[in-house]
């Protein structure tokens, strides 16, 4: 009998736990640096139409976008509620969009800034004199790789 | 008794055991709010700007198919009504032309879609309909592919693609919106 009580105090009885929670400790630090977080709070409403002939942006450092929209209930009585462009993270005129290229063109090394591509986020049912003008100026500010942001339709 | 009792009581550490569900409850919570972003859409190179008016260009009206949209949404196509369901269909048969008509494109690479919408139209519309428009593209290089080198046109070599892009070029081109109908 002392025989047997003499082992059973030797043998530690259970695996420590105690590093588990650095184990998922690092696992959320891993989920919180790998997902980017949206910069810039959406001021207008936006959602999107749906296609079919969707491309995936691949490379985010190389996207600019640009929301057209109605502003959020929160911002009506100061914007109204006709559609209005947002970039960054304000509301802009089609004057604004030169710089705001230029700014995100500077954040670039000159070997990928042909590689840039502009996200128009634009709601469905806006009309499309606006989507017109954005497009004319980015035309002439020679940002003429666009991607009319969809969503997958399913049929 | 009552001494090592005491110490007994102080050598006790705070259970650790609970950490790990509190760690596990964070991550939960933050792979629940984050929404990978997927960003897709229609991919679309705008034509570079020129301050001269463009030069009219003779072309022939049987390779030009030209789509306009207008305030109501309405579609009008070659100066008949559509609908945006039988557009896919109608521009494959207007580039393909297997018949040889004579009101369609002579040869693929000649045949222009020509989009025009006003001011007033919706983007919903506008998207959809160009949407249809790369999709009939889509659909006749898929074609093509699969009947030269037996299989779908995203799975083609470089090369492949270009010498399909060569006999079936995307030529979708929008001209200025007109301004008929009312915005906001």
């Amino acid at each position: 009998m002392a025989h047997f009580e003499k082992k059973r105090g030797k043998a530690s009885p259970e695996v420590s736990t105690a590093s588990l929670p650095d184990i998922i400790f690092m696992l959320l630090f891993f989920f919180m640096m790998v997902t980017v977080m949206r910069d810039a709070e959406l001021k207008v409403d936006v959602n999107t139409p749906e296609a079919t002939e969707l491309t995936k942006l691949e490379k985010k450092s190389l996207v600019n976008y640009i929301f057209i929209g109605r502003p959020k209930l929160n911002y009506r009585d100061t914007y109204g509620t006709k559609p209005r462009m947002q970039l960054g993270d304000k509301f802009s005129t089609v004057a604004d969009i030169p710089l705001f290229l230029e700014k995100h063109k500077a954040t670039l090394p000159e070997n990928q800034r042909q590689g840039i591509t502009s996200s128009l986020k634009i709601d469905g049912s806006v009309t499309m004199g606006i989507v017109a003008d954005v497009k004319t100026a980015l035309r002439k500010a020679n940002q003429l790789k666009v991607n009319y942001s969809a969503g997958k339709r399913v049929d | 008794m009552g001494k090592t009792n005491t110490r007994d009581r102080m050598k006790n550490e705070v259970n650790a055991g609970s950490m790990a569900d509190i760690a596990f409850l964070l991550l939960i919570f933050f792979l629940v709010t984050t929404t990978i972003a997927e960003d897709k859409g229609v991919l679309v190179r705008l034509p570079p700007w020129s301050n001269e008016p463009p030069e009219n260009l003779k072309m022939n009206t049987r390779n030009v198919y030209s789509v306009l949209v207008n305030a109501d949404d309405q579609l009008l196509v070659r100066g008949e009504n559509m609908r945006v369901e039988n557009l896919k269909e109608a521009t494959k048969l207007f580039i393909r032309n297997p018949r040889k008509e004579s009101d369609k494109a002579e040869d693929p690479t000649k045949a222009i879609i020509s989009l025009k919408n006003d001011r007033g139209t919706k983007y919903k519309t506008f998207l959809t309909v160009y949407n249809e428009l790369k999709a009939a593209y889509t659909d006749l290089r898929n074609d093509e592919s699969e009947r030269r080198f037996g299989k779908l046109y995203e799975y083609c070599s470089r090369a492949q693609r270009d010498e399909i892009k060569k006999i079936l070029p995307v030529v979708i081109s929008e001209a200025e919106p007109t301004s008929f109908g009312d915005e906001g």
